[in-house]
């Protein structure tokens, strides 16, 4: 976005910022309501069932509806609750999952803030988010909900290691913290791309992050059955509905961020397809990630916390440091 | 343009971020109806009346975790600039990382041997 005007930044270019982050947010919006809407259809398929179908044309406004419904519902504060940091949970969840949308590359002219340190800055303000959750068990002074938000803060913390470690590999092979240059790092055609050097990188990346998301199989932080709701028990309305809007955002960050760092951004599948815009090869190759983790939602059962702790730190975490040296030893063999 | 004003931008998304809540939760004020009953307003157990108070004291294990997660976490921020620099530091540094990263594999493994990563 920066290189997109000369001089010094005046107060006309700041309102063209302003007015762009404003569109990406509209467009973030729109897409979070649609993914929901698509969840719940592609789940429905999937267990052989319809899907919302009622509201609107195919039930397309059914997540409009529910917003509206969010939007008008009574707000209650439990009388036990601390008020302050409740109020305060869902926005601290919600403001850094907008935020790292600032570093991701849609094409080589199109980012909002190209910095150079774009992979740590998306690491540490992501993590920001597990205290927004954590308060939000903490203050709401319901057993379930601490007991959620802990399990939570547990796992978003343990897989957030691994998260971080595998994506050390990649920042090996491009020698850039900044996210165009990674994707600038690898060629046309899907051979190139930092997936297949770095497939154990790559697997721990996908297996974490989903952690990270709490969804399904590591949705145990809001498990229905367990816990009721886990660490949002007591929100309502459209307290709850910013963690809701901040765990689909981290959804779109994450698919972005995964076609960025292991998919090749928005280099074409093969050579002679680079004549398609680089945005359309980012749009489909990023809602194929969110259709993956759509898909392993319809299939794969929820884990116990035991296991889940036991696979981060025994199994993802010695992987993804293995994957580092590995990396590191090759790059050094063929100097 | 500088590079500075990639910061901006960052600010700008920062702001925005905390606006929407704040504008869709002051709006929703005037939307939704306010009648806090005493029944309302009691902590929710699953229809039964709350037992004692709601921050109990929790299990050891999670503090283990996180004690784990500030080491690994800065063994993380340790390696980022390292495996910027990598391509010009060489064999030497290599090394260097594998005693440093070998150093905290010991802890870990420590940790594993004590049971703290096991569940019961």
């Amino acid at each position: 976005m920066t290189n997109w005007f000369e001089g010094s930044l005046t107060w006309g270019i700041f309102a063209m910022f302003a007015i762009w982050v404003i569109v990406l947010l509209l467009i973030v919006l729109g897409f979070v309501t649609y993914a929901i809407y698509y969840e719940r259809k592609v789940i429905g398929w999937m267990q052989g069932r319809y899907g919302p179908n009622r509201v609107g044309p195919f039930g397309l406004l059914q997540t409009v509806a529910d917003i509206l419904k969010l939007l008008m519902k009574e707000d209650t504060i439990p009388a036990k609750a601390d008020r302050v940091l409740f109020k305060l949970a869902p926005v601290i969840a919600f403001v850094p999952s907008f935020a790292v949308l600032a570093v991701i590359p849609y094409t080589e002219t199109l980012v909002f803030a190209n910095l150079n340190v774009g992979l740590l800055y998306f690491a540490a303000l992501s993590s920001i988010s597990t205290i927004g959750i954590l308060l939000g068990g903490w203050a709401s002074n319901n057993k379930y909900a601490l007991l959620g938000g802990m399990r939570s803060g547990a796992q978003m913390i343990s897989y957030e290691i691994p998260l971080i470690i595998s994506v050390a590999g990649v920042i090996l092979m491009s020698g850039s913290l900044n996210l165009g240059d990674i994707v600038k790092a690898q060629g046309n055609g899907f051979w190139q791309w930092n997936f297949i050097p770095q497939i154990i990188g790559f697997s721990v990346f996908i297996v974490a992050s989903i952690a990270e998301l709490n969804r399904t199989p590591f949705d145990l932080p809001e498990a229905e059955s367990e816990l009721v709701a886990g660490y949002h028990v007591e929100y309502s309305g459209f307290r709850f509905a910013f963690f809701m809007l901040a765990e689909y955002v981290y959804v779109y960050a994450i698919a972005s961020l995964t076609t960025v760092l292991f998919l090749g951004g928005w280099k074409p599948l093969f050579p002679f397809l680079d004549f398609i815009p680089g945005i359309i090869w980012f749009i489909i190759k990023f809602l194929f990630v969110v259709f993956c983790l759509f898909w392993l939602r319809a299939t794969l059962p929820r884990m116990r916390i035991d296991q889940l702790m036991g696979l981060g730190w025994k199994v993802l975490l010695p992987l993804s440091l293995a994957n580092l040296f590995i990396t590191a030893v090759v790059m050094e063999w063929f100097r | 343009m500088e590079y500075e004003v990639n910061y901006v931008i960052v600010a700008l998304f920062i702001s925005i971020g905390i606006l929407l809540p704040a504008i869709a939760l002051s709006i929703g004020r005037w939307l939704r109806p306010h009648r806090p009953l005493d029944e309302k307003l009691t902590t929710y157990e699953s229809g039964n009346e709350p037992v004692g108070i709601g921050q109990i004291r929790y299990n050891i294990r999670y503090y283990l975790f996180a004690l784990m997660f500030v080491i690994f976490d800065v063994e993380a921020v340790f390696l980022y600039p390292w495996a910027v620099a990598y391509r010009k530091l060489g064999l030497f540094a290599l090394v260097e990382m594998l005693i440093f990263v070998s150093l905290l594999l010991i802890g870990l493994l420590y940790a594993w041997k004590k049971k703290v990563l096991q569940w019961n």
